[in-house]
């Protein structure tokens, strides 16, 4: 029962927001764009609607059951969601949250990702132990590559020709030509890989491993491990610190590494391999997601029901949003 | 008796023990033939790019059970399957030639059973001697002895994935021995932190009359000494031989268990040490004072549970299930925590000797991703897995330990158990770089 608003009453409503914002970019060090963030929360089938620049909640949207990956389409229209309890992908209108369709997806979908011309969409099984390979203009099925035991993470190469698929118990990043769909080569790594994330410039594939704590990184063209990134925290011991969500800067510069339990995410330093700074989050934090200006990122916290944003020049967490219960993926939309 | 089966209701194995005929089932080979029928798709024939040059590496493995006389449990519920550990051994090994596959490394499984230990460490011997390097144990303490010192000296490493005896782990410890199954030491641990953490403090214990259970009794003593329980008092339980079953029961049970419960010091909890299964699960919602019940019976610790679904184990339990046709049991686990080991180490060091491989899996470079959220290694000082234990009841874990607050310098996990300058065992070399 609001009473309708006067022009006045807008113009002042307008102006407080305006200084608001102002306030806001000034703390952040940083001129504020607005863009959309989208968190899925895995034990409420909820999708949390973020902005960037006020940080705050703007809605929660019901989806399908047990939300985990989450990305936009190239031209940012679509929403898509690996409902991995409904065993399919949710495309929503990335705007309005309304349905648009559903696209098979194969048993138990938990990553995926889309090739860099927009389509087809690679979809990780992690209980039939497939990569299923989407149309997502035609919804079908266009192919089902086996891969090793509970796929998990996926990577592609910029030019879209090398898939890159971590299976989880066979402990291997699988790598795959998405030409053929045949796999060319399978590079052994820490226990229980997770993500796998190619620099900008197509050189290296980095590869987290959760159990094992330690971030891999090999060469794409010669496929052997160049380095390995391990971490230590004072005060955290060791088997507390898992390596999940990886994201490098486009620059290729850095890497932002979620570490699970032990609630940071280290930044290293990629021409070195050391870590710079630990950075401390809320509790088992999961996947990371820049905003397009790479300005700030978004962190998943498990289990404190959470999500942590980085100012990305300063290195610092500037802010922490309460969202849905057991948050997981995070992605964030062009505008 | 058991008119709708057709087969005698008796406890574990009891058909297959009247005979003392070695069953011998070998699951080598063949196995890799029928995969897809148990789910497991091939992967990608292209390994040739990434493997060495050579022939395929063949590690094999033995299951050596050894079948007793179990009286049987209260419940229809908890009748063991005949394969019981046997089917986590087989969902290990596909694990490992999955990935196996890859690295031209191929791995098979030996299943011997047999209610003769003599037989059974003569067959094993056997294998030993025709190379199999690694042998996993669902054995009696005594008999598990009996194979260690059989094998001593042999080219072969012992799993113990049957025993939680905590003399196999101090006093009696064996070199050539590791032990995937928990102690008691470890269970009771477990089980000690939650309810501390609870600020359930004070513990009513009743024992049964049997060695392990008087052995169970004890860890939970020490437990209590260690986190700060108390037992304000301990009461035997007799079982009165005869039926388990019979055209009645509750009318007594409901009368007896109160009777047995009353007049107690004040207490929290009600703790049950009845390893035999034979009257823990009479006292839930039977006891004198309305108090929660747990050990052995009630909240009970265990390495695996078959409704865990954190840490990626839906996925885990979901392959056991479509293999065995039933829920994943603790020594199904703690089998599959051995052979996955065997093959960790085997995929880690690019070798099938044994040489290469019971270093490494004693080593600091160990580790074994295995559904419980940390990596899984063995201590240096025992050969006991270090692994976080679950606490819970029959349809859901309810916790796992370490619970937050207690804290250990190297390792939270290893306050669970007998940590390294508690260790008697004098066996080991105890190089882990620890003081």
């Amino acid at each position: 029962m609001d009473p309708v608003p006067t022009e006045a009453m807008v113009g002042k409503r307008k102006g407080g927001v305006a200084i608001g914002l102002a306030l806001l970019a000034w703390l952040l060090g940083a001129p504020a764009t607005a863009y959309t963030v989208y968190v899925t929360n895995e034990k409420d089938n909820t999708v949390t609607v973020l902005d960037s620049e006020k940080l705050e909640v703007v809605k929660t949207v019901k989806v399908g059951q047990r939300p985990r990956g989450v990305i936009l389409s190239k031209d940012g229209k679509w929403l898509l969601i690996c409902a991995s309890d409904d065993n399919n992908v949710q495309v929503l209108d990335a705007r309005t949250m309304e349905y648009v369709k559903t696209l098979p997806s194969g048993p138990d979908p938990e990553l995926f990702i889309l090739h860099p011309s927009g389509n087809p969409l690679y979809i990780a099984n992690e209980d039939d132990n497939l990569v299923t390979v989407v149309d997502i203009q035609t919804s079908r099925v266009l192919a089902e590559i086996p891969v090793g035991v509970e796929p998990e993470g996926l990577g592609l190469s910029p030019d879209g020709k090398v898939l890159v698929n971590t299976s989880e118990t066979t402990n291997m990043a699988h790598f795959i030509d998405t030409a053929t769909n045949a796999t060319i080569d399978n590079v052994l790594v820490d226990s229980r890989p997770r993500v796998a994330e190619f620099k900008a410039d197509g050189s290296q594939v980095w590869v987290s491993s959760e159990i094992g704590g330690t971030v891999t990184v090999i060469d794409a063209n010669t496929r052997k491990i160049v380095g390995k990134v391990e971490f230590q925290i004072p005060g955290v011991n060791q088997d507390a610190i898992q390596a999940v969500g990886v994201r490098l800067t486009k620059d290729g510069k850095r890497a932002f590494v979620a570490l699970g339990p032990a609630n940071r995410v280290a930044v290293v330093d990629t021409a070195t391999l050391k870590v710079e700074k630990y950075l401390l989050v809320g509790q088992r934090v999961w996947q990371l997601a820049f905003t397009p200006d790479e300005k700030l990122l978004f962190t998943t916290n498990g289990a404190s029901n959470d999500v942590s944003v980085i100012d990305v020049e300063r290195l610092r967490v500037v802010r922490s949003i309460k969202v849905g219960r057991y948050p997981w993926g995070v992605a964030v939309a062009p505008f | 008796m058991g008119e709708s089966t057709g087969r005698p209701l008796c406890g574990r194995n009891c058909g297959l023990a009247g005979r003392a005929a070695l069953l011998v089932a070998a699951v080598a080979a063949p196995l890799a033939l029928t995969l897809p029928a148990s789910g497991q798709p091939q992967p990608p024939d292209a390994p040739a790019a990434t493997t060495p040059t050579g022939a395929v590496q063949k590690i094999a493995i033995v299951l050596a059970r050894e079948l007793r006389d179990r009286p049987p449990p209260l419940s229809l519920l908890d009748f063991p399957p005949q394969d019981d550990g046997v089917a986590g051994a087989r969902l290990a090994i596909n694990d490992n030639n999955t990935t196996g596959r890859f690295l031209k490394q191929e791995f098979t499984l030996d299943v011997l059973e047999s209610a003769t230990v003599a037989e059974l460490i003569a067959e094993v011997v056997k294998r030993v001697d025709a190379g199999a390097g690694f042998v996993v144990a669902d054995m009696s303490p005594a008999a598990l002895l009996q194979l260690a010192d059989t094998l001593k000296g042999r080219d072969a490493l012992i799993l113990n994935a049957g025993s939680g005896d905590d003399r196999l782990r101090e006093a009696d410890c064996r070199a050539n021995v590791l032990h995937t199954a928990p102690s008691r030491a470890m269970l009771a641990d477990g089980l000690a932190q939650y309810l501390v953490w609870k600020q359930w403090r004070r513990w009513l214990l009743v024992r049964g009359t049997g060695r392990d259970d008087e052995a169970f009794a004890e860890a939970l003593r020490r437990a209590a000494k260690r986190f700060g329980g108390k037992i304000v008092e301990e009461r035997t339980f007799q079982v009165e031989a005869g039926s388990r079953r019979s055209d009645g029961g509750h009318e007594q049970i409901q009368l007896q268990i109160p009777a047995f419960t009353q007049n107690a010091p004040a207490y929290d909890v009600l703790l049950v040490a009845d390893e035999g299964e034979q009257f823990g699960e009479y006292f839930p919602y039977r006891t004198w004072d309305a108090r929660p019940v747990a050990g052995t019976q009630g909240l009970a610790p265990m390495s695996w549970h078959a409704a865990l679904e954190q840490w990626g184990a839906t996925q885990f339990q979901n392959r056991f299930k479509r293999l065995a046709n039933r829920p994943m049991r603790p020594l199904d686990y703690d089998v599959w925590v051995a052979v996955r080991s065997v093959g960790e180490a085997a995929t880690r060091t690019r070798s099938a000797e044994t040489k290469a491989l019971i270093p490494y899996m004693l080593s600091a470079d160990f580790d074994l991703a295995a559904f419980k959220g940390r990596k899984l290694s063995y201590r240096s000082w025992d050969g006991q897995l270090r692994q976080p234990i679950l606490v819970g009841t029959a349809k859901l874990p309810v916790t796992v330990s370490p619970q937050p607050g207690f804290l250990h310098q190297f390792s939270e996990l290893d306050t669970l158990g007998v940590d390294k300058p508690e260790s008697g065992c004098k066996a080991h070399a105890r190089q882990d770089g620890r003081p």
